[in-house]
């Protein structure tokens, strides 16, 4: 029966590296951003939930409510400004800013709120689960975090395809020049993009917080599986992250499995092994590639 | 002149009044636009007006300037002096988005068309800041009535001519006062382009200017209302086509020197 607790926990977790990936993968589909401090906002996330959200008489799990669209105008705003401005100049530029960003954030939340772990309060039901068979166990946080993924990752999905907005993100990440000959004002859609990123990653920061301790330098560990599960699912499909992020969960768990130091070492295995054999990921174009 | 691709009979039918439109009044005006390409000077001093329900053929060799020409109006590439006037207004320093809901639609060369999406979104994406008027997805199908069968397809699976019609749908359905086409014959065979050049009499006569830059000399002189040869990013000619001779038009497209050289060699 480990077989079948490979697989389950390894979906669960896939759902949160998911949650936490599909804004990465969005930015770079429309702007062609590799946001360095993608993972650092959804910690800056997480110590808004735990610290500000208390000073708001707030309950740190609800605090979602009030940080996702917080974060959703702090990523139209960053991009409007800071980052509109490094694209203006180059894609060295904003690589350099991002990255810049992401150790301004680090350090920033190092001096604050120190190195010590941290995680949203959500009383008795974080050690709560089910039992599926004799060796498997699901936690009802995890489980939550999967539903929450798999409903974020379909609303953005319908959003895309089923509103004009949406198309017009698709036509500025087809041909930004094309989009702006039907009128499209590609400064605003970028802005709109961000917003959706941020908003996302503050979610899945939250519940990063719920299922787990972080601390400042939490971010980048995250985005390397937020890097992987993208590549692995196939870059400018939502349900290829979804995919990527599970077969990612599932490597990693397989890993800890045969030896509990190979858990993170079987997800960046298959992740070359993608990169080899299938470079475009597995639900991805290959013209996307280009 | 019965054609798969046109239904001549729709446009008869509904959408316009001909005599609404004023034919003498300008839309468009350009004066002494200069552009430059980096270092390189692409548009040197180009002058002209486009009219209401007129076509003003742009024609040139490559590389003379045309394309740049037309980016510069739809706002893609940045003037280095001059002034586009549109109904009246500046509109130089306008973004490019700015000016297709003032009213300047091009169909870029090469067609440029959203290739993830479908026909009908290629469509719904030209028609989200869209003007009032004659235009939107349904009259694009009357236009072309083999695209309602085809609109949930992909557009990288048509043809260079289907995408060729999409595009120009895609960028009527803003519903333009002015359209810009940008080599609409490139890459395509003559029966195509004839098709394609089937619609231009049909847009005029919606009240629409339509400014096109053509390589090919025939094809750009058989729609216009008056013609524009542009040599080295210059104007070297302009005038109505049946007031032009061959040889003016040969001269002003190849330049003087070139075709006193060449019938030296001749005789």
């Amino acid at each position: 029966m480990t077989w079948v607790n490979i697989l389950v926990q390894g979906v669960l977790i896939g759902g949160f590296y998911a949650l936490f990936a599909c804004g990465l993968s969005l930015m770079f589909g429309v702007m062609k951003v590799i946001n360095l401090a993608h993972g650092d906002m959804a910690v800056v996330a997480g110590y808004v939930a735990v610290f500000l959200a208390p000073k708001w008489h707030v309950p740190e799990v609800w605090s979602f409510l009030i940080v996702v669209p917080l974060f959703g105008l702090l990523g139209y705003v960053l991009q409007r400004t800071l980052l509109q401005k490094s694209i203006d100049r180059d894609p060295f530029t904003t690589l350099l800013v991002t990255f810049g960003l992401s150790v301004i954030i680090e350090n920033l939340l190092l001096a604050i709120y120190s190195a010590n772990g941290q995680s949203v309060n959500i009383g008795s039901l974080v050690s709560k689960s089910f039992q599926l068979s004799s060796s498997t166990y699901v936690s009802y946080v995890a489980l939550t975090v999967l539903a929450v993924a798999v409903v974020v990752l379909g609303a953005l999905q319908l959003f895309l395809s089923r509103t004009n907005t949406g198309r017009v993100i698709r036509a500025v990440s087809d041909d930004r020049e094309a989009a702006q000959l039907c009128g499209a004002n590609y400064k605003h859609v970028f802005g709109i993009a961000a917003a959706i990123s941020f908003a996302t990653v503050a979610l899945a920061g939250i519940s990063y917080g719920v299922m787990t301790q972080f601390a400042p330098t939490s971010g980048g560990a995250n985005l390397l599986f937020a890097f992987e599960a993208v590549v692995i699912g196939g870059i400018g499909s939502l349900w290829g992250t979804l995919v990527g992020g599970i077969a990612l969960g599932i490597a990693q768990q397989y890993g800890a499995h045969v030896n509990p130091a190979y858990q993170i070492l079987f997800g960046n295995l298959l992740f070359l092994v993608v990169l080899a054999v299938r470079p475009q990921g597995l639900f991805g174009r290959k013209e996307a590639m280009a | 002149m019965r054609s798969i691709w046109v239904d001549e009979s729709l446009t008869k039918r509904h959408w316009f009044n001909v005599a609404s439109a004023p034919s003498s009044s300008t839309l468009l005006s350009v004066r002494d636009l200069t552009v430059h390409h980096g270092q390189l000077l692409a548009v040197d001093a180009v002058s002209f007006d486009v009219h209401h329900g007129a076509v003003l053929s742009v024609i040139g060799a490559n590389g003379a300037g045309k394309s740049t020409l037309l980016r510069t109006i739809a706002g893609l590439n940045h003037a280095t002096s001059g002034e586009i006037s549109f109904e009246g207004t500046d509109i130089s320093r306008y973004p490019a988005h700015r000016r297709v809901t003032s009213g300047i639609s091009l169909v870029p060369e090469g067609r440029r068309l959203f290739q993830s999406m479908t026909l009908e979104e290629n469509l719904l994406v030209g028609a989200h800041k869209a003007a009032p008027g004659v235009f939107d997805v349904t009259a694009i199908y009357d236009l072309f009535p083999w695209m309602k069968d085809r609109r949930k397809s992909k557009v990288r699976q048509f043809s260079g001519g289907e995408q060729q019609a999409v595009a120009i749908g895609r960028a009527l359905v803003a519903n333009p006062k002015v359209l810009l086409l940008d080599e609409v014959s490139l890459g395509l065979a003559p029966i195509v382009i004839e098709r394609i050049y089937e619609i231009v009499p049909q847009i005029v006569a919606s009240g629409i200017g339509v400014l096109l830059v053509e390589q090919d000399v025939s094809q750009g002189l058989r729609v216009a209302t008056r013609v524009l040869c542009l040599l080295e990013g210059r104007t070297t000619l302009e005038g109505a086509p049946e007031d032009l001779t061959p040889e003016q038009i040969e001269i002003a497209y190849f330049g003087s020197h070139l075709v006193a050289e060449s019938s030296k060699e001749s005789s």
